[in-house]
């Protein structure tokens, strides 16, 4: 079931419309990407489902039923401009934001001292922000995001700042976030990070959705029908015994060995072409050659563009 | 709602917890206590000591100008000047006072002696007696005796009576009503600046350090906003509340330590109690009046009883609260539409420049409270809260003061709404030069 579902959404600005008639499903307990160039609509579209700001037109479903104030304790939210009070102290600051998001004091700091025991960070309870450094401050921005256990995270560029040892801590408690049933949406430009951790992704290029679907499905659709294969003990030509329905990309013979990249055409099976290889030598791997999500976003970007 | 108050909390402990909020309102009481106090002890300072000056008079024609007073002895010495100047570090005069003779005409010069500087208060205490002398015998060589010249002196001593509705008598003091109303004022201008600058940082503060959208996650922009305008607003609150108590505790403490000396324990125990009360006080004021037994401490506190405290303060209240609140939304969307304190000045003089018109005005009211100006200013809701407060003291008219409170109530509504386009608008609005026109597109337009 979808837990979030945004339907037809439209924002205008005075200047410019920010989101055009845009719709995307997340599936419930998915890591959701949300991609798409700088200045696209995407944190337009993030601020709608956070109620920051209101469409023009459309709707926005929770869990079926629609988006109202009483959801904003579902939802924990890290926007790319983030930041805490820099003259308050860490431990104030914290509760004080729970509490913001209804969750009982008491409760607030039960569950905020097991998570700065977690994240080795009990002794900055007392010490103002503004005395942490940056990738301190954002272990607590990301603490205070989740401690009112959201069924919907929501993070813009949730890396951006981060150390590699930090941003794979973050990384690990997005997945544990996951399993324990939370849904996650996750805006980036970090093609990588979508790579490893998305399920379903949407990009949006210039106010409108031009993509969207599973990431498995979607790298299927975009593949090309590409091989990647290594060959030994050539007992012929390639360019000579390859079947013309096969197109070669990339061809190298070395120490005897020939590596290559071939398209398929027409109607023929990635099957085909193995038999095919098999009488021009002894095939050691045959590979498909999957588009990178990097690949995807440039083309599809430029293409609309 | 709850989290309103969640904001107004965070936003008033912050506050109160400051350092310079705690001096503050410590020094505040003290130099306001210190206003009421000095004259007071001023006025009892006149009866202190008696000062023995030493006369030498060479002349003989002030025999009998020279009487002892409460304040003053007088020695006449037979000896010379010189020796008298010799001997004068050893002796306990406070000062000798030399008039040489003079052969032909009436001596109009002398000299002054003393080991420490004389006061000013003596040097004319003593010039005046001469010179009262001089007259008197340059009125007599021209035939004119005292006694004529006293019969054509006038002296008026014109009292001011304001009659109030239940047709009791108050006396009342136009340069007292004056100086209150101006106080007053002056106190809720400086508040407005100082309070409303706070919410203008305070939004900048959210802005700046990009926590703003994290918490607009969890309330509305104009929950956050209220929030935080309330919570200062209950700092100043606090700020004036503490300022009154310790004052009066000051006030109340001194007296009472001091009471054998200013001999004015009943007057002050009526004081204290007419103080609470806002209706007749002529009465009382008599009797106070009567009970001290020195005629200036009693006019110190004839004149501090006069004042209507429950009036003033109670109004004050009422327009520093709702002149602040209303100018405060305005500094809260000056604060909302800018990324840093630098870019404010632009945005200011709009706002600050009523303010500074009031003040202005202010100087001119006082001097005719019941004028047209004072009536116009009185009413406008961008500077009724200073302008009444001048007029409060004098007495307004109780349409003027209704009028003059709803106008400000609905202005206040007024800049809140305006506020709050600008601000929803404004706090995600980041690293853009914004003018005016750009504020006008928020407001007609919202987000």
């Amino acid at each position: 079931m979808d837990f979030l579902v945004a339907e037809n959404i439209n924002k205008e600005f005075i200047n410019h419309k920010a989101l055009n008639d845009v719709s995307i499903s997340v599936p419930e307990q998915s890591i959701f990407g949300l991609l798409g160039p700088n200045g696209a609509g995407k944190t337009t579209l993030i601020r709608i489902i956070n109620q920051i700001t209101s469409p023009d037109s459309g709707k926005v479903f929770l869990n079926g039923e629609p988006l109202s104030p009483h959801h904003v304790s579902q939802i924990g939210y890290l926007p790319e401009e983030r930041g805490l009070y820099r003259k308050m102290k860490v431990g104030e600051q914290a509760l004080y934001l729970a509490q913001l998001k209804n969750v009982p004091k008491r409760e607030a700091q039960d569950r905020l001292k097991k998570w700065f025991k977690k994240f080795e960070i009990d002794a900055w309870w007392d010490k103002k922000v503004e005395e942490l450094s940056k990738g301190m401050q954002q272990k607590i921005q990301f603490i205070t995001t989740i401690l009112h256990r959201p069924n919907l995270l929501i993070f813009d560029e949730p890396f951006s700042g981060f150390d590699p040892i930090n941003a794979n801590i973050v990384k690990e408690e997005i997945l544990n976030l996951r399993k324990e049933g939370a849904t996650v949406i996750f805006s980036t430009h970090n093609m990588e990070s979508v790579e490893v951790l998305c399920d379903h992704i949407a990009l949006i290029n210039k106010s409108n959705k031009i993509l969207d679907g599973p990431v498995k499905q979607i790298k299927q659709e975009y593949s090309t029908n590409t091989f990647t294969t290594k060959l030994t003990n050539l007992k012929g030509s390639m360019r000579v015994e390859l079947h013309s329905d096969f197109r070669i990309e990339h061809h190298e013979v070395k120490d005897n060995a020939l590596t290559a990249k071939i398209t398929i055409t027409n109607n023929s099976s990635p099957n085909d072409l193995v038999k095919n290889l098999m009488q021009i030598g002894e095939v050691h791997s045959f590979n498909e050659v999957i588009p990178s999500m990097n690949e995807i976003f440039i083309t599809k970007v430029q293409e609309n563009n | 709602m709850n989290k309103i108050l969640l904001i107004i909390q965070r936003e008033y402990l912050i506050r109160v917890r400051k350092k310079s909020f705690i001096i503050m309102t410590i020094l505040g009481p003290i130099l306001m206590a210190s206003l009421m106090i000095v004259p007071v002890y001023l006025a009892q300072m006149k009866s202190g000591d008696t000062k023995s000056i030493a006369i030498i008079d060479e002349s003989g024609i002030y025999d009998n100008t020279f009487e002892n007073s409460e304040n003053y002895n007088y020695f006449s010495l037979d000896i010379s000047i010189e020796e008298a100047k010799d001997k004068l570090p050893g002796l306990e005069y406070y000062a000798l006072l030399h008039i040489p003779e003079t052969k032909v005409i009436l001596p109009e010069k002398a000299v002054i002696y003393s080991n420490n500087q004389v006061t000013l208060e003596v040097k004319n205490h003593l010039k005046n007696l001469m010179e009262k002398r001089i007259e008197e015998l340059k009125l007599k060589a021209s035939g004119i005796d005292k006694e004529t010249l006293l019969s054509t002196q006038a002296n008026i001593d014109l009292s001011t009576i304001k009659l109030n509705e239940s047709g009791d008598e108050e006396k009342s003091y136009a340069e007292v009503a004056m100086a209150v109303g101006f106080f007053s004022a002056l106190v809720i201008y400086f508040f407005i600046f100082i309070f409303g600058s706070q919410v203008m940082r305070g939004v900048i503060e959210e802005k700046t350090s990009r926590i703003v959208e994290v918490i607009v996650s969890s309330v509305k922009p104009f929950q956050l906003m209220m929030g935080k305008i309330l919570g200062i607003a209950m700092v100043g609150l606090t700020q004036i509340l503490l300022w009154v108590v310790l004052t009066f505790g000051i006030y109340t403490v001194f007296t009472t330590i001091y009471a054998d000396t200013l001999n004015v324990q009943n007057t002050k125990d009526l004081m204290m109690q007419q103080q609470g009360m806002s209706g007749a006080m002529g009465a009382n004021q008599e009797q106070i009046a009567e009970q001290a037994s020195n005629p200036q401490v009693a006019k110190v506190f004839e004149i501090i009883g006069s004042i209507n405290f429950g009036l003033i303060i109670g109004s004050f209240l009422f327009f520093f609260l709702f002149g602040y609140l209303m100018y405060s939304a305005l500094f809260a969307a000056i604060g909302s539409a800018v990324d840093n304190e630098t870019d404010t000045q632009q945005f200011m003089l709009p706002v600050t420049a009523p303010l500074i018109l009031a003040i202005i005005v202010a100087q001119f009211v006082v001097q005719n409270p019941e004028g047209p100006m004072a009536f116009w200013f009185s009413i406008i809701p961008f500077t009724s809260p200073i302008i009444m407060m001048i007029r409060i003291p004098f007495g307004v008219p109780v349409l003027d003061m209704a009028l003059a409170m709803f106008l400000l109530v609905a202005g206040f509504v007024f800049t809140t709404w305006l506020a709050g386009k600008i601000y929803r608008t404004g706090i995600l609005m980041y690293g853009k030069k914004i003018d005016y026109k750009e504020l006008w597109k928020w407001i007609r337009h919202g987000s």
